[in-house]
C-alpha cells in the first residue's frame, strides 16, 4: 500500500536481469495484481524488461546494467544512518556481476564507512552468459575477497530458507561492518531440464518445457 | 549606512577582481549547508580543487569522500538522494561525466533521483595538467541524457545564484564549472532561472550566444565590432539544457548571423544545440567557435584559449568575413 513508507527496509536487485522473480514476489506481497504478470516485457509495462522505479513503485532504484546496485545501497544506508533510522538495506548481486569493477569500489566504501544496515547477497549459482563463471572470469576465493575488503561473510545454501534466515539475522546483530552472505544455489533449481543449464540464463522455455516444468514443480 | 549607498552595483563591479567559479561554488555549498540539514556532499580525493573542501570542514558526518572512484561516488549520490537527501557531487568534469556516464545514466537520469554533479576543471582553462585533464565533451555526453539539465555558469557569481537555484530544484543536474579565474560579467541584479539566458543586446547584424568564459570574450568583440559598424549582440546561454529556444529565435530573426562560443568541442556541446534547433525551426547561417574536434594540451589557460581560437579576435573575424565585411 505504502510503497514509500520512510520507515521501509530498502531491497536493490543488483542483478537486474532477475526481475521476473522480483515482479512475481511483488505481486504476491501486493504490489500490483497477479494478472499485471502477464504483461511482462511488453509496451507500456510497468514490468519493464529490467526494474524500473519510474515505472514501477516498489523497486528502489532501476538496475539492469551490473554492478551498480551496491553503490546505490551504500548511498541508502549513509542517508538512513544519517537520519537515524533503524530502517535496513538489502542488496542481491550476480556470482557473474562482481566482476564490475564498481561493486568493489563499493565493496571498500561500505566498510570504510561500516555500513553495519546494509546486507549484501550474492546469488552464487556459477554461471553466467557466456558459460561457467569460473571459465569466463574466475571470482574465487570468493570468501576471502570479501574478508579482506573488510566485510563480516557468511556461506550458507541459498535454496535453505531457514539458513537464509539464521544468516539474515546473524547480519542484523554484526556491528561496525556490512555483511555478504554468499548464496550458493543452483540455477533452475527444482526443474532438471533447466538445472545448471547455462542455455536458460535468459532464454523463454518452449510450451512442452514449461509443461514439463510445472509438473516437475507441482511434484515437489 | 554611508558605505551601502557608495557600494552601488557600478562602483562595485570596478572592484570586484575575478574569481573563479570554483571558489564560488565551494563558498555557496558551506551556505547552503548551513541552511538546510539535507545537503550532502560527495567527492573523488579531489574536495581541495572542486572546493567541497569549505563544507567538509563544517560539516565532516554530511560530506563523503569516496577515495578515487567516481562510479561508486554516482550510485551512492543515487542512493543519498532516494532517502531525501540533496547530494552534490563533485570531482573534476573529464572524471566526474565521462568515468561515471552510465551511472549517470541509470542512477541519476533513468531512476530520475535528485542528485547534483557539479563538476569543476571543465574546458580548455584547465591548462598545465594538460589534455588527460582537460573536459572538452562532458557537456555533449551530459546533454544526450534524457531528464539532465546542463548549467554553464559565466562568473563567479552566477554560479552562487546557479547553486542555490539546483538546491532548491528537483532532478538531475550537471552544472560545469572552471579552474580558472575568470572576471565578473552578469548584471548584479542578476538572478539565475533555468532556462532562461540573459541577453546583454540583441544585434541587427549578428548574435554570439556564448556560455562559460566566453560571454565575457563575446561581450569584448562585440564591443570592437561594434565601433566597426557592426550590431552584434551577445547572449549568456547559461542552460544549455534545456535550450532557451524563444531567446534564440528572437536573436536568429533579428539578424543575420549566430554566432556560438565555449569552451567545448564545436561537436555536441552549445554549437551543436543551437545548430539542432536552428536548423529545423529557422535556418541561417551559423559559426561554431570552440575546439575543433580535438584534444587540448599542456600550456597557460589564457595561451591555451588563443592557441584553439577562443579569442575576441576570432569571433570579430568570423562576424566580419560571415557578413561580407
Amino acid at each position: 500500500d505504502k510503497p514509500f513508507w520512510d520507515k521501509r527496509d530498502r531491497f536493490i536487485l543488483s542483478k537486474g536481469h532477475a526481475a521476473p522473480l522480483l515482479y512475481v514476489i511483488m505481486a504476491k506481497a501486493g504490489y500490483f495484481s497477479m494478472e499485471t504478470l502477464d504483461s511482462l516485457r511488453t509496451i507500456d509495462s510497468p514490468l519493464q524488461g529490467h526494474p524500473c522505479c519510474k515505472s514501477l513503485p516498489g523497486v528502489e532504484v532501476s538496475t539492469g546494467s551490473l554492478g551498480q546496485g551496491l553503490s546505490v545501497a551504500n548511498g541508502m544506508a549513509l542517508g538512513l544512518r544519517l537520519d537515524k533510522k533503524p530502517a535496513r538495506v538489502y542488496c542481491i548481486m550476480g556470482d557473474g556481476e562482481i566482476q564490475e569493477g564498481q561493486v568493489w569500489e563499493a565493496a571498500m566504501s561500505a566498510a570504510h564507512y561500516k555500513l553495519d544496515n546494509l546486507c549484501a547477497v550474492i546469488d552464487k549459482n556459477g554461471l553466467q552468459i557466456d558459460g561457467p563463471v569460473k571459465e569466463v572470469m574466475g571470482i574465487e576465493p570468493l570468501n576471502d575477497k570479501w574478508k579482506a575488503f573488510g566485510w563480516h561473510v557468511i556461506e550458507c545454501n541459498g535454496h535453505d530458507i531457514g539458513e537464509l534466515l539464521r544468516a539474515l539475522d546473524e547480519a542484523e546483530d554484526t556491528k561496525g561492518r556490512p555483511t555478504m552472505i554468499i548464496a550458493d544455489t543452483v540455477k533452475g533449481k527444482g526443474v532438471s531440464i533447466f538445472e545448471n543449464k547455462v542455455e536458460f540464463h535468459g532464454a523463454v522455455p518452449s510450451k512442452d518445457e514449461l509443461e514439463t516444468a510445472m509438473k516437475e514443480l507441482a511434484d515437489d | 549606512m554611508t558605505e551601502k549607498i557608495t557600494d552601488t552595483a557600478d562602483t562595485n563591479k570596478e572592484i570586484k577582481k575575478p574569481k573563479a567559479t570554483r571558489d564560488a561554488y565551494g563558498e555557496a555549498l558551506l551556505e547552503l549547508g548551513k541552511r538546510n540539514p539535507d545537503i550532502v556532499a560527495l567527492d573523488a580525493d579531489l574536495s581541495g580543487s572542486t572546493k567541497t573542501s569549505k563544507f567538509a570542514k563544517e560539516f565532516p558526518e554530511r560530506f563523503f569522500n569516496m577515495g578515487i572512484s567516481e562510479q561508486d561516488m554516482i550510485g551512492t549520490a543515487a542512493g543519498l538522494a532516494l532517502t531525501g537527501k540533496v547530494p552534490f557531487a563533485s570531482t573534476f568534469a573529464v572524471f566526474e561525466t565521462g568515468r561515471a556516464w552510465d551511472q549517470i545514466r541509470l542512477t541519476v537520469c533513468y531512476s530520475n533521483t535528485n542528485v547534483k554533479l557539479v563538476a569543476t576543471h571543465g574546458g580548455i582553462t584547465v591548462g598545465e595538467d594538460g589534455a588527460s585533464h582537460q573536459a572538452l565533451e562532458d557537456i555533449a555526453i551530459m546533454r544526450a541524457l534524457p531528464n539532465m539539465s546542463v548549467i554553464v555558469p559565466a562568473d563567479a557569481a552566477e554560479t552562487t545564484s546557479v547553486i542555490h537555484y539546483v538546491a532548491e530544484y528537483k532532478g538531475p543536474v550537471y552544472v560545469r564549472l572552471g579552474r580558472a579565474k575568470v572576471p565578473y560579467v552578469m548584471p548584479d541584479n542578476y538572478e539565475f532561472r533555468l532556462g532562461k539566458a540573459h541577453v546583454f543586446h540583441i544585434g541587427k547584424d549578428a548574435n554570439i550566444i556564448a556560455a562559460g568564459v566566453m560571454v565575457d570574450i563575446a561581450k569584448r568583440a562585440a564591443e570592437a565590432l561594434k565601433k566597426e559598424g557592426l550590431d552584434t549582440g551577445v547572449i549568456n546561454m547559461s542552460t544549455i539544457k534545456p535550450l532557451d529556444e524563444d531567446t534564440i529565435l528572437e536573436a536568429a530573426t533579428a539578424s543575420r548571423l549566430i554566432i556560438t562560443a565555449e569552451e567545448h568541442s564545436i561537436i555536441g556541446g552549445l554549437g551543436g544545440a543551437v545548430c539542432e534547433f536552428l536548423s529545423e525551426r529557422h535556418p541561417m547561417p551559423v559559426r561554431r567557435i570552440g575546439i575543433n574536434d580535438s584534444f587540448g594540451c599542456s600550456g597557460g589557460g589564457s595561451e591555451l584559449l588563443e592557441f584553439h581560437g577562443l579569442t575576441a579576435e576570432n569571433i570579430i573575424n568570423t562576424v566580419r568575413t560571415n557578413l561580407g565585411k
